[in-house]
Parts: C-alpha cells; sequence; structure tokens
C-alpha cells in the first residue's frame, strides 16, 4: 500500500462511524520502491492531500524530517520538497501492518502490501 | 501522443497472468489484452487522459486495464477490486512485471462512495465492470456511478450493446456526456465450464463518460 492511497482510506462505511479519518496507521514491514519522479503529477496530486494526515503517515515511516507539520506555501516552486513528497507517497511501500478506525478501533489488516478494506455485513 | 507503442503494449499484456479459478458469482473473466491495449491507447492517443494523470480503475481484477493504464504513463493507478484471490495474482504481476506505481485495495466497489474521501480523488476511472447478467442487473451502472463520482475528468466503461439507449438516458439525468468510443465483439470462451458452446461472441461498446460537469 503507497501512502498516496493512505490519504483516500476512511472507515466511514462502518455504522455509526462519523469521520473514521485519518485511519491509525502501524507499519510491521515496508519497502521502497524507487519510480520515477514527476513534479508534474505531484502538483497535481497537492489539493487532493489532506496535510495533516499525510505528515502523520511521514511520522509513522520515519520521514517527519522531510515533510513540515503545516502545508507551505508555493509547493509548486519547491522542487525539493516535491522530490520528498513523490518519495513518500508513491515510492515507500507498506507490505505488512494495520489500519485502525479511529472512532471503533476496527482494525484493517494490510498482508502482503493489500489494505482489506472488506466490512462485514453487520458493521454496515 | 503514448509513451509506448501500442504492439509493445499487447505485448506486455499478454504477460498479465488471469484469474486462477475464475468466481461466476462475481462474472470474472479477464480483460483480453487486445481489447485491453487496443482501448487504453486510444484513450491516451484521442482524449490525452492517461499519460501524468492519476488513473483509479474498479473491479481491477488481476490488473490488467492497472498495468496498461500505468505502460502508458499514468502518474499512479490504485486499482480496487472485492475479491483476495485475484488481488493476489494483481500483486504477483505488479511485482513480476516490476512495476513501481500500482497500488491496490481490497474492498467493495460499491461501498467507495460511502468512504467520503474518494470523491474527485481520480483524473480518470476505467473500469471493466460485471455486466449483469448473474443475478445482479444495473451493477455495470453502478459501477459507472460510483466512477463517476470519483473521477474529476473522465471514466471509461465497457456495456452490452444491448443497452446503449438506457445508458444513454442514465448518464443525461447525471449531466454526464457519454458517447461509444468503440464497439468491441468479446470472445468469452473458456472461462466458464457451463459455457457449452466453445465459444460465445457479445457485442460490448466501450464508453467514454465526460464526467467535468457532472450532478451527481
Amino acid at each position: 500500500m503507497r501512502l498516496s492511497t493512505y490519504n483516500f482510506l476512511t472507515s466511514k462505511a462502518i455504522k455509526g462511524v462519523k469521520v473514521g479519518f485519518p485511519l491509525k496507521l502501524t507499519i510491521a514491514k515496508k519497502d521502497v520502491v524507487e519510480s520515477e519522479f514527476n513534479a508534474t503529477f505531484i502538483e497535481r496530486l497537492l489539493p487532493r492531500l489532506d496535510w495533516p494526515a499525510i505528515r502523520l503517515a511521514a511520522e509513522i515511516a520515519d520521514l517527519a524530517d522531510d515533510i513540515p507539520s503545516e502545508q507551505p506555501a508555493n509547493i509548486a516552486e519547491n522542487e525539493e520538497l516535491l522530490k520528498k513528497l513523490h518519495h513518500l507517497l508513491l515510492e515507500i511501500d507498506v507490505l505488512e501492518g494495520q489500519l485502525e478506525c479511529p472512532e471503533t478501533g476496527r482494525v484493517f489488516p494490510i498482508t502482503d502490501g493489500i489494505p482489506n478494506m472488506l466490512l462485514n455485513e453487520d458493521e454496515v | 501522443m503514448a509513451s509506448i507503442k501500442l504492439k509493445k503494449l499487447e505485448e506486455y499484456l499478454h504477460g498479465v497472468d488471469s484469474f486462477e479459478k475464475p468466481k461466476i458469482k462475481l462474472e470474472q473473466y479477464i480483460t483480453p489484452p487486445h481489447i485491453a491495449s487496443c482501448v487504453l491507447y486510444n484513450i491516451q492517443t484521442l482524449y490525452g487522459d492517461i499519460e501524468g494523470k492519476y488513473v483509479g480503475d474498479l473491479g481491477c481484477g488481476s490488473g490488467m486495464l492497472s498495468i496498461g493504464s500505468f505502460l502508458l504513463g499514468a502518474g499512479m493507478t490504485t486499482g480496487f477490486e472485492i475479491d483476495g484471490d485475484a488481488l493476489n495474482t494483481f500483486q504477483y504481476n505488479v511485482t513480476e512485471m516490476e512495476l513501481p506505481g500500482i497500488d491496490c485495495v481490497l474492498c467493495d466497489v460499491l461501498a467507495l462512495p460511502k468512504c467520503g474521501k474518494w470523491g474527485n480523488a481520480f483524473d480518470t476511472i476505467v473500469t471493466n465492470p460485471p455486466f449483469g447478467t448473474k443475478n445482479n442487473c444495473g451493477i455495470d451502472m453502478l459501477f459507472v456511478q460510483t466512477g463517476i463520482s470519483m473521477a474529476s475528468g473522465a471514466v471509461y466503461s465497457f456495456h452490452k450493446s444491448s443497452t446503449r439507449d438506457y445508458i444513454r438516458k442514465k448518464v443525461k439525468d447525471w449531466h454526464v456526456k457519454g458517447n461509444v468510443v468503440a464497439e468491441l465483439k468479446y470472445n468469452i470462451d473458456t472461462s466458464y465450464s457451463f459455457h457449452k458452446s466453445k465459444s460465445v461472441d457479445i457485442n460490448v461498446d466501450f464508453w467514454r463518460f465526460d464526467v467535468t460537469e457532472k450532478d451527481i
């Protein structure tokens, strides 16, 4: 699971959950998959990012020094930060771990890089 | 313009492993590599909807459309699939082909709009939905509806040609412009043992939905 995907995952589909975001991420095993840096693509993703959530993800992935706690202005002109975002969002691959609903504590396992967001019938 | 030649794309897609044991209830069959490469190539060359874009694949199965989109230069692709076995094959394919920007989520596609965050997350959504022939009539349009909520640019989908008029009317209600990009013949031959005749040809439309003015 890439952290760009994590940025969009919620547990809101669970009955009674109001926001379900951000999910509490635990990383047991991760990999780094190098990919070509495309500044335009990262800029394209920017407005869709939830900054506090990706900052949280950076802390959990031991990359807190790369990502400022507040979203800086004019990121598009800051190539160094764009490259760090690229690394955080597209290159870190969470292979084993879990996502936890902040409201109910329901755990969604991440196995072989696949987050399992399926819910049982009695949960929806 | 496309970053890869059509012939090369098809060659790569022939290397995508299919479902090990297709599940009838989920109407699983792989998008044929020839069809996948042709339609994806056209999405890029006619509309520029893949290169540098964030592409989502609903009901991605073992990853034919996700992998094809990435090979055509998508910035990132995320596939969504309800069947864990299919996703294991998806991951196997992605690892085997050493492709970096492809991700997947095990989930119920039709529950995605309820999750709140996926709305307009993608530039482009591609989907080869179940056609709704196994007591799940209308599921193909539920996939499209979900896709429309998740895309800011365009949604591409396959449907039986017999449903063309219905789809035209349906998307008009959502302020979405739909047009048939290609008419295809699907040959679903050996996927299921209950297909008694050797091969079954069905007429399929490949649709493009422009969602930039959607009201959904």
